[in-house]
């Protein structure tokens, strides 16, 4: 709380910074995000259960430049949460707590979520634009 | 004994005091819930993400065929639930971390409480309807 006058931790500046911390704050990040996106799908059922007209509005929205420029971020963002939620899986199973471990799977979860992001656009913008 | 006045005229034995303090037995089940619905989404999230692709350019008929297919619907719905579940979990976690006003924090943990159950609804009602009508 903020009235307690427990002492504050060393100022976010004196550290270095380290792909753990990375890792980390992104987590919380996408996760906020995606659950703001979760409202994008929501929008999507229920126009497709609207009917004809609703649906055809819904796909000319995601498929413009902001819709498909806000896709692209919460697909990344989809799968860095994938990515690191699997690694924070198998920490919580008491996997990878060593420290170039734990290095290495952080960077594992950034790799692997903008590999994959890359691998669905890919095939998106193939197989001929836009949702 | 140095202990300040208020502990001296307080009778009650201490264990009394601490009892119903802190997790209670109960703050194991937050966590729980938050690892089982991770889990859940590891698969239901690939599959959701599968299935949109495949409906990359789907027209209305298509798109609603697919999703009023049986196992998709199912499907479908327990993704938003397990979804929404997860993200008020998550999101309660964020807002006890920063919120540091004690009626905001009641507030916005009450509100994304609201807009889930809301967003899970209405999620669960669009795919009913999209299955059950013909």
């Amino acid at each position: 709380m903020a009235d307690t006058q427990r002492p504050l931790s060393p100022h976010i500046q004196v550290y270095k910074w380290q792909v753990q911390m990375v890792s980390s704050i992104l987590h919380r990040a996408t996760g906020i995000a995606l659950a703001v996106g979760s409202l994008l799908v929501v929008c999507g059922l229920l126009q497709l259960a609207a009917g004809e007209d609703g649906f055809n509005h819904f796909k000319s929205v995601i498929g413009s430049p902001v819709g498909m420029v806000l896709l692209i971020g919460w697909s990344w963002a989809l799968f860095y949460h994938l990515c690191n939620g699997i690694r924070h899986l198998l920490q919580d199973a008491g996997l990878g707590y060593e420290i170039p471990q734990f290095v290495r799977s952080s960077w594992l979860s950034l790799a692997g979520s903008i590999a994959l992001t890359v691998l669905v656009w890919a095939y998106v913008l193939t197989a001929g634009g836009a949702a | 004994m140095s202990a300040p006045d208020s502990v001296v005229k307080d009778r009650r034995n201490p264990l009394k005091i601490a009892r119903g303090l802190g997790s209670s037995q109960s703050g194991v089940g937050h966590w729980w819930t938050q690892r089982l619905t991770a889990a859940a989404l590891v698969l239901l999230g690939v599959w959701f993400v599968v299935t949109v692709l495949c409906l990359l350019h789907a027209d209305y008929t298509t798109a609603r065929a697919a999703v009023a297919k049986p196992w998709n619907a199912l499907l479908l719905i327990a993704f938003m639930l397990t979804m929404f579940w997860h993200a008020v979990l998550g999101l309660q976690v964020v807002i006890e971390d920063y919120v540091h006003v004690r009626w905001k924090e009641v507030v916005l943990l009450a509100a994304i409480k609201f807009l889930a159950v809301l967003g899970a609804l209405a999620s669960v009602l669009a795919v009913l309807r999209i299955a059950l009508t013909p």
